[in-house]
């Protein structure tokens, strides 16, 4: 194995990291001061700090907060259930599949947030417009995943369940869809950063509330240090949704989590 | 539906009779395009009830065609399958198969692979469980029922198919090259295994294989099967004691009978 070891988190580690980030923090700091940077180009550390301190402590960035993230979990929870259920009818029906695929290809070839406006235009300003842009971008990486892992079955494996008089409908409940879980699970996570990227360009293009029209209104108004503080906002949203599907993941397809034993078998002769 | 009562009366010991396996004069062709490709021709053959048989022939001469057609899942071009004395007219559910790779399902505990004909079968829960027990005890898997099939090796894993396949009493074993993929000395050791088990359940079982030694290590009779199309050769009786050491491979008389049927193959030019 040519492969290096992989790094574990220890107290050494750890630490390291953190002093690497606020030595980071702390060359910024001084780049901006050292060379005067205009603050409307790129803010100071310290500006950007306080700008998320205040913005926190008003509550103002709580409200906005509140109103993006109910809108992306909306549009994922809309998009990836017709994702899901349209590629369950693709993959398991060929009729489905032979009369709807041509548009699913032309579609998916379409820069999906090049609709956006036209999606503000027709729905408005409100939570709609946002929860149709999120759900119509993410919508994919789960249709295409959920057919890709429906048809990687072994045939064996259907023919096992078939051989024991199994119906087309327990191969499905029994081996099609928990083969597929890991490539479903997949597609969700690709998809709820699609939702993010389809609500916040919504709430670019118009809108009365949320973090993406917060963020536009602070750049018409040269805030710069306000738009870095909403980016710092959405990076920890962002990663925060990223993670919990990480962790539904493990739970749901918790047979992957397992290591191969195969080397310490106690019965077999070797 | 009509099927799955047929299969139900064909369990062992409830008043079904004949052979455990009737093949008759079963011939398969394929489409390919504008030619017609015969993968079985007028194969006839029968297992004895506990018998067990042995289907020897290299690849392309049709056996996992015959598997599938025995399993219900191909219908014969003509001729006709029964098992347990009823005609094979759709899938079944009074056959167990073990494949040549485990298909084990990873999601499912080592019981809960071995549970999955009663719950695709949707049978007793109660009486169930406790046969899929035993059986792992019989493989010698009994420690790791809780255990995920990916912390097995390949050999356990394979004891595990085993085990399933036997767990809602077929009326017939049908082993698919089942110890193809194990090492050398694991094969042997699944090989021994296997004869105890037979011994004990009283099994009918039908294996398939291209090891001419192990087909006449296991069987009391050896069909020999040629290629394109694949048709049955010969049908040996296997004159050696039913209970077998592996030293028995070394003996003139094992000697014998794998030079018998390794010269069909050099009659026909084909190497295995």
């Amino acid at each position: 194995m040519s492969e290096a070891p992989p790094i574990h988190s220890s107290v050494k580690t750890v630490s390291l990291s953190i002093v690497l980030f606020v030595a980071l923090i702390g060359l910024w700091e001084f780049a901006v001061r050292y060379f005067k940077v205009p603050a409307f180009v790129v803010p100071a550390p310290s500006s950007m700090f306080r700008a998320l301190y205040g913005g926190i402590e008003s509550g103002l960035y709580l409200e906005h907060l509140g109103v993006t993230l109910v809108e992306i979990l909306l549009g994922f929870a809309i998009g990836a259930s017709l994702g899901f259920l349209l590629g369950v009818g693709i993959a398991t029906n060929r009729y489905l599949a032979y009369f709807l695929y041509p548009y699913v290809v032309v579609l998916q070839s379409l820069p999906k947030v090049a609709l956006a406006p036209l999606i503000v235009l027709w729905f408005g300003l409100g939570l709609t417009s946002k929860v149709i842009a999120g759900a119509l971008i993410c919508f994919f990486a789960v249709m295409v995943n959920t057919i890709a892992g429906l048809r990687a079955v072994e045939q064996d494996r259907v023919d096992l369940i078939r051989s024991l008089g199994g119906s087309h409908f327990q191969v499905f409940w029994m081996l099609r869809l928990p083969s597929a879980l890991p490539f479903i699970m997949a597609g969700l996570e690709i998809a709820l950063t699609f939702a993010m990227i389809g609500v916040i360009v919504a709430e670019f293009l118009g809108a009365e509330r949320g973090l993406g029209m917060l963020m536009q209104s602070m750049n018409f108004s040269m805030d710069v240090a306000g738009s870095f503080s909403i980016l710092v906002v959405l990076a920890i949203l962002g990663l925060t949704l990223n993670r919990i599907v990480i962790f539904a993941r493990r739970r749901l397809i918790y047979w992957e989590q397992r290591p191969g034993a195969r080397d310490a078998d106690p019965t077999d002769a070797h | 539906m009509q099927v799955a009562n047929a299969g139900e009366a064909a369990w062992p010991g409830q008043g079904a009779v004949g052979p455990a396996i009737d093949v008759n004069g079963v011939t398969k062709r394929f489409r390919a395009g504008a030619d017609t490709i015969t993968a079985l021709e007028d194969v006839s053959l029968d297992v004895r009830k506990g018998e067990f048989v042995a289907i020897v022939g290299p690849s392309g001469c049709g056996k996992s065609t015959l598997l599938k057609i025995l399993t219900g899942l191909f219908a014969p071009s003509s001729g006709d399958t029964r098992i347990g004395g009823t005609l094979t007219t759709g899938p079944r559910r009074d056959i167990g198969v073990v494949f040549q790779s485990p298909l084990l399902f990873p999601w499912r505990t080592v019981l809960q692979n071995v549970m999955l004909p009663a719950d695709v079968q949707k049978l007793n829960r109660t009486t169930h469980l406790a046969r899929a027990k035993e059986l792992l005890d019989l493989v010698g898997l009994a420690d790791f029922k809780d255990r995920y099939p990916n912390e097995l090796s390949g050999g356990m894993q394979q004891r595990v198919a085993i085990a399933r396949a036997l767990l809602h009493q077929p009326a017939i074993l049908l082993m698919d090259e089942p110890f193809g993929a194990l090492d050398a000395m694991t094969r042997e050791r699944m090989n021994v295994e296997l004869l105890r088990l037979w011994r004990t359940g009283n099994t009918s079982i039908l294996f398939i294989t291209h090891s001419i030694p192990e087909a006449v290590f296991l069987a009391s009779r050896v069909v020999v099967m040629t290629p394109r199309p694949g048709r049955v050769a010969e049908i040996l009786d296997v004159d050696l004691p039913a209970r077998r050491p592996l030293e028995i491979m070394n003996s003139p008389e094992f000697g014998a009978y794998v030079a018998r049927i390794r010269a069909h193959f050099g009659s026909v030019g084909v190497i295995d």
